[in-house]
């Protein structure tokens, strides 16, 4: 049942019936599944992997560190949470290592992405310090290389 | 004066590869699926090159002693005993070759007197007859029943046995059927092979591309690793074949006979494929796990395709191609092969350059991109519609 899963991490547009082909299982099975984990949540939504850079886009990135001051009881998870709610806000991960939570901010340009950093993220309770380091390039995405693929230099007839 | 006296009568005899006609036809073409090629279409995966361009810039340029890398031939051998349940001592049971080609050449030359006999079951990959009669033996074909899956079957095998029988040469799973042999048939073989006194020569170079069950090695069933060669290498598993780096594993009065033509012909596999390959068995294990998954969702999805429309072949256990049968185009293999190359430019290689008994049938690789799979489906379909 697993490999439903795979397919559909590397094509979220694998229909019931390509998959049942790809795997084995049988057509109904693969809709009874997915429909399941889809209840449970297991599978949370279908994306796209979009190459910005190819598409002629600017939009700014920066990966902030943000260090807290945990609070009695509840930890890291309502800073977290708070933070977590903002639409600037791409993702929000608790690392470990100097700082405790690794975040991700995406905006139009640097100064939109600089504001939200210095008034509202610094500003949220517990936050006592921010790191930000902005992204330059991307070269891989989601498991997804976006340098040129390799060529294919096989043959095109060989033993 | 020209030189007068004839070239080797041997070799003379030996018919050019019957895929080299279509070979050069295929290579002017543009815009061609092919089906056709014999190794993965996965580069090597990066932590192996990488650690093979570290190898190169702190110096591995140089000759290794013959046998190979120690190290290499430990985890060749602790890795074929955690799969297989095969032992080998790396010391003088196990060769570092140049690929699977060089084990076989070395094993036909150490075991081969003039006029022995080596039964091969066909259809076969296309170099082992050809390197029987280079090593001075003659290869006696055995045809393959494609009702039964393709299976080598002892009684078949006993008929074609003679008192110069001197080996069973067979690939499991093969190239070009992906035909995979049971433990029962092997067991079979073996007690054949005993009560004959022949070898066996396994070549299990797709024993990691197994589908619909687990790999059998031959050396592993019973009464026959006294008698048995295993050859095998990195290059279908992890995706290497243009590093030429395998491996033969055999008793010690034969593996000693094969390092002496070793040591005189080759010296040593190349160093850097050998570190390489240390690394490939280290930690590329989940990639090959990776590409097996992906092979396996071809396979079905081909083998499915194929059989919609109308090209039937018993279910591939094995390796990455499928061997279905064409009669349904009332076409002769190579017509067949020419026709849908020039007609819907997909290639695929005619089933009669894998002996006789090929005929009737193509072997259509699917280590190619799902994408591409589907189109030469969809051309393959188009090409058998304008036949009706």
């Amino acid at each position: 049942m697993r490999e439903i899963l795979s397919v559909l991490e590397s094509d979220a547009r694998a229909t019931p019936d390509r998959i049942a082909a790809l795997t084995g299982i049988a057509e109904d099975e693969v809709r009874a599944q997915i429909a399941a984990w889809e209840a449970e949540g297991v599978i949370r939504r279908y994306k796209t992997v979009i190459d910005r850079d190819r598409l002629g886009e600017d939009r700014v990135t920066a990966f902030v560190d943000v260090t807290v001051a945990p609070e009695r009881g509840r930890g890291f998870d309502d800073v977290a949470e708070r933070i977590a709610k903002f639409r600037e806000i791409r993702a929000v991960h608790l690392v470990s290592g100097a700082q405790d939570l690794r975040v991700e901010v995406e905006g139009a340009s640097m100064k939109e992405v600089a504001d939200f950093v210095a008034q509202k993220l610094s500003g949220v309770e517990r936050v006592t310090a921010t790191s930000t380091h902005f992204l330059l390039r991307r070269y891989k995405d989601d498991g997804q290389l976006l340098t040129e693929p390799e060529p294919d230099q096989r043959l095109s007839v060989m033993p | 004066m020209k030189p007068q006296k004839p070239f080797s009568r041997v070799v003379e005899a030996c018919p050019p590869s019957g895929i080299r006609k279509f070979f050069d036809l295929a290579q002017t073409m543009k815009g061609v699926i092919t089906l056709g090629v014999g190794e993965p279409d996965f580069p090597t995966p990066w932590g192996v090159r990488e650690s093979a361009i570290h190898a190169l810039s702190r110096g591995a340029t140089t000759y290794t002693g013959n046998s190979g890398l120690l190290e290499l031939r430990e985890l060749i051998c602790a890795e074929l005993a955690a799969r297989h349940g095969t032992t080998y001592r790396p010391e003088d049971e196990c060769l570092v070759t140049s690929g699977v080609s060089e084990g076989l050449d070395l094993t036909l030359r150490a075991l081969l007197n003039p006029g022995d006999e080596v039964i091969v079951p066909e259809p076969s990959y296309v170099a082992y007859q050809p390197c029987v009669a280079f090593a001075g033996g003659v290869p006696v074909p055995v045809a393959a029943d494609p009702a039964q899956g393709y299976r080598i079957d002892a009684e078949r095998i006993a008929q074609a046995v003679t008192p110069r029988t001197k080996a069973v040469l067979f690939g499991s799973p093969s190239n070009p059927t992906g035909a995979a042999q049971s433990a029962a048939d092997l067991t079979a073989l073996a007690a054949l092979a005993q009560r004959e006194d022949f070898w066996l020569i396994s070549d299990e170079i797709y024993d990691r591309l197994t589908y619909t069950g687990t790999h059998t090695s031959t050396a592993a069933v019973d009464g026959a690793w006294d008698r048995t060669v295993v050859l095998n290498g990195f290059s279908k598993s992890y995706a290497m074949t243009g590093w030429r780096v395998g491996y033969v594993c055999a008793p010690e009065p034969l593996a000693a006979l094969m390092h002496r033509i070793h040591q005189y012909t080759m010296l040593c596999a190349p160093h850097v494929s050998q570190v390489a390959a240390i690394e490939a068995l280290k930690s590329a294990d989940a990639d090959v796990t990776e590409m097996v998954a992906d092979y396996d969702r071809r396979r079905r999805l081909f083998v499915k395709g194929l059989d919609e429309l109308g090209l039937t072949c018993p279910e591939p256990g094995g390796a990455f191609y499928a061997f279905p049968s064409i009669r349904a185009s009332g076409l002769s293999s190579q017509d067949f092969a020419e026709q849908l190359l020039n007609e819907q430019k997909v290639a695929v290689v005619p089933g009669d350059v894998f002996g006789p008994s090929g005929e009737g049938h193509v072997r259509c690789s699917y280590a190619t991109a799902l994408p591409l799979l589907e189109e030469a489906l969809e051309r393959v379909g188009r090409f058998l519609a304008s036949r009706t």
